[in-house]
């Protein structure tokens, strides 16, 4: 019975648990047996709420036993990354100099699930204050890949990818700034929706790059995206990037799912797989192969200024890093160096020993761009670049539905292995990053194994305000590729 | 030599919004540290700004008074410097596009006249906190300041007195009181002043600047004009010992020492401060259209200055009475609507000096507030014009006026204040009073000085036995004329 649970979606679940199949303290507990098992191991858990999810699904059973009516995630446990506020529980955002900082408010997207009567399981790892791409750089230790231990769960959002792929939760929330949520997921073989910027509230999510910044969710299927954006997604007075209701469609992204598109045309970038390793070239030719059996139309398309999509993205994130980051100074909460002897040091020590290697790294880049001298030859011309790839962006979503590229040039490599070269590791994000630096949506979907065993996973980008689009494209693929809830060999459930 | 000193000033003014500039924390004076305080502008981490519209509203109003071009777009900039007041550790404040530009304010010059000092730009940010310095090993930061609303008003470098600086900033302060826009009350730090001091030199036929000196963070007039004083004279002596002139690299920063009355030198050289200023990603672009500037433009009054010499120049009253009825908005517009409501200026003038000033201060309150309406105070006007009330009455009827509500004619009646203008009562009262005063009358008929000591008993009785309701100037000519007949 547990494994059957466990094998379901969070759509599966919910209905199961809405109808009483199956109860939701039973698929709470589940998880948490999961957690038990393998968290250790794993390491995708940084806080796990035991009791309080274990009582509010024993609520939520009670409810509906007495008929009343629930949310469209009732019972449902759900992981939420560690860089979105909860009032429960520490949000470290993976860094010391947070270790202890408890927040007063819940993040927005955490109010929706709680109104949506989810139960919210824990608080996953990820790379400190999400600036990484294996999650090898939270304070806390990194998270395995569930596939392969030896290998990174990919990141930022690695502990939510993780934890959705190992059953320790049904669905996740994770953040994407330049790939954090679909790099991860495509790592560890589950689905990852960057949303359009602004369609999610960031209130309550710890500023990275403010401007790129998104929450999403990560999740077994195309549907669970679905249903989580559903819950989360819409206008939040407390955001002023959240767009208001006239321009965010108050659609129910579920309602169309499996509805076929007519005349659907699917993008590729001339050149782009051409960095990419032989596995996920070939995923990307079995995914074209899809929707062409599908009657869908390949066009090609020239998209030239995303060669410098990732220097114009470590420019504005870590500028915008430097800015966000300057709030963590020991002086007013989180870590304060025991040794300062005054005010200089206070700041100075406390963030020397209170922040990693690669957020120092950030903070430094962003500020040189900023500085003055440095302003116009790099934030400034940084800005431009990333007018000129939206546009171009936006030209070549004019002639198809959706661009089909890779996720990440490679599957998920061994722990330890990018380390040493920090740019090798940004200019990995190369796939990812377009999508936030032209605010559009974007999905990356698991489509099979390579040799090695590792989950592929291959994207969809779409227009601004299209994820019911997207997610029906998407959902076309899942079906294609028959890959879902593929539980990671070697756990046994 | 000839010196001439030369002054720009930097000028803060706490907007007197109900609440923070993004955030819906109360803005409150004197409440206890840290209780006027949330996520957001504690900056803490998650919590996002959201502009308060009133803010703008106000800011927008204050720099059209102050003659500026209002921006149709405009947006906000993060300035980042670490300081343990500023919780985010940047301030959010408008860089290259501010709020309103090239305007100009109009302050009484040293000859009397109107002197314009160009305004070179006003923009909206946020305050930092309080860094309390208790003594010991440890400060304190009380942070219910940060986030309050503020304009900064920044002129060019017109000014060329300390007198004429601190004219401008009680004039800004009159402006941005009567806009309603700031409380501006100088106890509670809702302005401060940064000026910018140099002096022009001309000796032996050659023109020198001396280096610029800005004085940090002064909040009272009298520190600023004292500050500005000081430093012109300092900046003498130093030029006279050391000959230094202004380099594009020797601006200083000093501190001004109220209890010695000097100014200190605080940073030697402005090691060009980098603040980084970028685009804040957590707000959106702010869009004025017309529609706001005409909503706001319809709330824009004659600024007291233009409306101190209209009361002069229109109604004859002296440049003090019109600037102290000036100097309270509500009580100009009382002013305005009871002589437009047929009150004679001087006698409207006279009553709102002496009594609605006085009330409205002692009860705190404008004199707007005091529930006067212009038409009953055009009306007492009239009947002590018209010798209806004598002047003392007036003041009487007009107290009785702000504590009841009552009409002036009704109150004078029920105080028994109306004065006898009914000539054939008087003229039986006085025939009363001189048949029972005959040894006074025979002695007012005879010569000398027992005669005009006698006359004005007379006089006395009468007003007696009117109860002081008539007017004594009328009953002696009356007396005099039956004494003369007798
Ligand atoms: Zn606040």
């Amino acid at each position: 019975m547990l494994d059957a649970i466990l094998q379901m979606d969070c759509l599966a679940l919910a209905e199961a648990i809405r109808t009483r199949q199956v109860s939701s303290l039973e698929a709470t507990s589940a998880c948490l047996e999961a957690i038990d098992k393998y968290n250790q191991k794993i390491g995708a858990f940084l806080t796990v709420f035991q009791q309080q999810a274990l009582d509010q699904a024993r609520d939520v059973d009670r409810r509906i036993q007495a008929g009343d009516k629930v949310g469209p995630l009732a019972g449902v446990p759900i992981a939420v990354k560690d860089n979105i506020c909860t009032t429960f529980g520490p949000t470290t955002c993976g860094s010391k100099i947070l270790a202890n900082f408890r927040s007063p408010c819940n993040a927005t997207v955490v109010e929706r699930l709680m109104r949506a009567d989810a139960i919210i399981i824990g608080k996953t790892n990820m790379d400190e204050f999400a600036m990484g791409s294996t999650t090898e750089n939270s304070a806390f230790g990194p998270t395995h890949n569930p596939w392969d231990l030896g290998r990174v769960a990919g990141g930022s959002s690695g502990g939510s990818a993780a934890a959705v792929a190992a059953r320790m939760c049904f669905g996740a929330l994770g953040s994407d700034t330049g790939g954090s949520i679909r790099q991860p997921a495509a790592f560890c073989g589950v689905v990852g929706l960057k949303p359009t910027y602004g369609r999610v509230s960031r209130f309550g999510l710890v500023a990275y790059g403010s401007s790129l910044d998104q929450i999403g969710p990560l999740a077994r299927s195309v549907r669970d995206c679905a249903l989580l954006l559903n819950v989360i997604g819409g206008h939040d007075p407390k955001d002023s990037t959240s767009v208001p209701p006239e321009i965010v469609p108050d659609e129910d992204l579920l309602a169309r799912l499996d509805q076929p598109i007519d005349g659907l045309r699917i993008g590729l970038v001339k050149g782009a797989t051409e960095g990419a390793d032989l596995p996920i070239r070939q995923a990307i030719g079995r995914a074209v192969d899809t929707y062409r059996a599908m009657g869908a139309e390949v066009v090609e398309l020239e998209i030239p200024a995303l060669d410098y999509s990732v220097a114009t993205y470590y420019i504005i994130a870590t500028a915008e890093a430097s800015s966000n980051l300057a709030r963590y100074d020991g002086v007013h909460y989180g870590y304060r160096s025991p040794a300062a002897r005054d005010c200089m040091e206070v700041y100075t020590r406390s963030r020397a020993e209170g922040l990693g290697k690669e957020v120092k790294r950030r903070i430094m880049l962003g500020t040189y761009a900023l500085s003055s001298g440095y302003y116009d030859a790099y934030y400034l011309k940084a800005l431009k670049v990333r007018n000129l790839i939206r546009q171009q962006i936006f030209a070549a979503l004019g002639q198809c539905d959706s661009i089909l590229m890779p996720v990440a040039p490679t599957t998920a490599f061994s722990l330890g292995q990018m380390a040493a070269d920090p740019l090798k590791m940004y200019l990995a994000d190369v796939y990812t990053i377009p999508a936030n630096l032209a605010g559009i949506p974007a999905i990356s979907i698991p489509v099979g194994l390579d040799g090695a065993g590792l989950p592929v996973g291959v994207q969809l980008l779409g227009p601004a305000f299209s994820e019911g689009r997207l997610l029906r494209i998407a959902r076309i693929l899942e079906k294609g590729a028959h890959w879902t809830c593929q539980v990671p060999a070697g756990l046994t459930v | 030599m000839k010196v001439q000193v030369v002054v720009g000033l930097e000028i803060h003014v706490q907007l007197s919004t109900q609440t923070k500039l993004f955030c819906g924390c109360p803005v409150r004076f004197a409440a206890p540290p840290n209780s006027l305080v949330c996520p957001v502008c504690l900056g803490l981490p998650g919590a996002l700004p959201v502009l308060n519209k009133k803010a703008v509203d106000y800011a927008i109003l204050a720099a059209m008074a102050l003659n500026c071009q209002i921006a149709s777009f405009t947006k906000w900039d993060r300035k980042g410097y670490y300081y343990p007041d500023l919780p985010k550790n940047y301030q959010i404040s408008q860089y290259d596009l501010p709020l309103g530009k090239a305007g100009f304010i109009e302050v009484q010059g040293d000859d009397g006249g109107i002197k314009q000092v160009r305004i070179r730009r006003v923009h909206l940010e946020e305050d930092a906190g309080k860094n309390l310095h208790a003594g010991g090993a440890y400060s304190c930061v009380d942070l219910n300041r940060a986030g309050t609303p503020l304009l900064e008003i920044v002129t060019e470098p017109d000014i060329t007195s300390a007198a004429q600086a601190r004219a401008l900033a009680v004039e800004l302060q009159r402006i941005v009181r009567y806009l309603g826009v700031s409380e501006a009350d100088m106890q509670k730090g809702h302005m401060r002043f940064e000026p910018n001091v140099n002096l022009r030199i001309e000796t032996d036929g050659q023109a020198f600047r001396t280096p610029i000196v800005e004085i940090k963070n002064l909040n009272s007039f009298r520190a600023l004009e004292a500050s500005i004083r000081y430093e012109a004279d300092r900046q003498v002596q130093e030029f006279l010992e050391s000959g230094q002139v202004m380099t594009s690299g020797n601006k200083t920063t000093r501190g001004w020492d109220d209890v010695r009355q000097v100014t200190v030198l605080q940073r030697q050289k402005e090691e060009a401060e980098d603040y980084r200023y970028f685009p804040d990603p957590d707000l959106v672009p702010v869009v004025i259209n017309t529609s706001w500037l005409d909503q706001i433009k319809a709330l824009l009054p004659e600024l007291p200055l233009r409306r101190q010499i209209r009361f002069v120049q229109q109604y004859g009253l002296s440049e003090y009475d019109a600037g102290v009825l000036t100097s309270d908005r509500s009580c100009a517009d009382l002013f305005d609507k009871a002589v437009e409501a047929g009150g004679r200026p001087k006698r409207v003038c006279n009553l709102l000096t002496q009594v609605g000033l006085r009330v409205a201060n002692e009860r705190g309150c404008s004199v707007g507030d005091l529930g006067l309406s212009p038409v009953n105070l055009a009306t007492l006007a009239s009947m002590i014009e018209e010798g209806k009330v004598n002047a003392t009455s007036g003041v009487r009827i007009l107290e009785q006026m702000i504590a009841t509500g009552q009409d002036p004619m009704t109150l004078a009646r029920s105080m028994d204040l109306l004065q006898i203008a009914d000539s054939s009562r008087l003229e039986s009262i006085i025939d009363q009073v001189l048949s029972m005063q005959q040894k006074a009358v025979q002695e007012a008929c005879s010569e000398g000085k027992k005669a005009q000591k006698a006359f004005n008993f007379l006089v006395g009785q009468v007003m007696q036995a009117t109860k002081g309701q008539a007017n004594p100037t009328v009953i002696a000519e009356m007396i005099r004329k039956r004494l003369g007949g007798a």
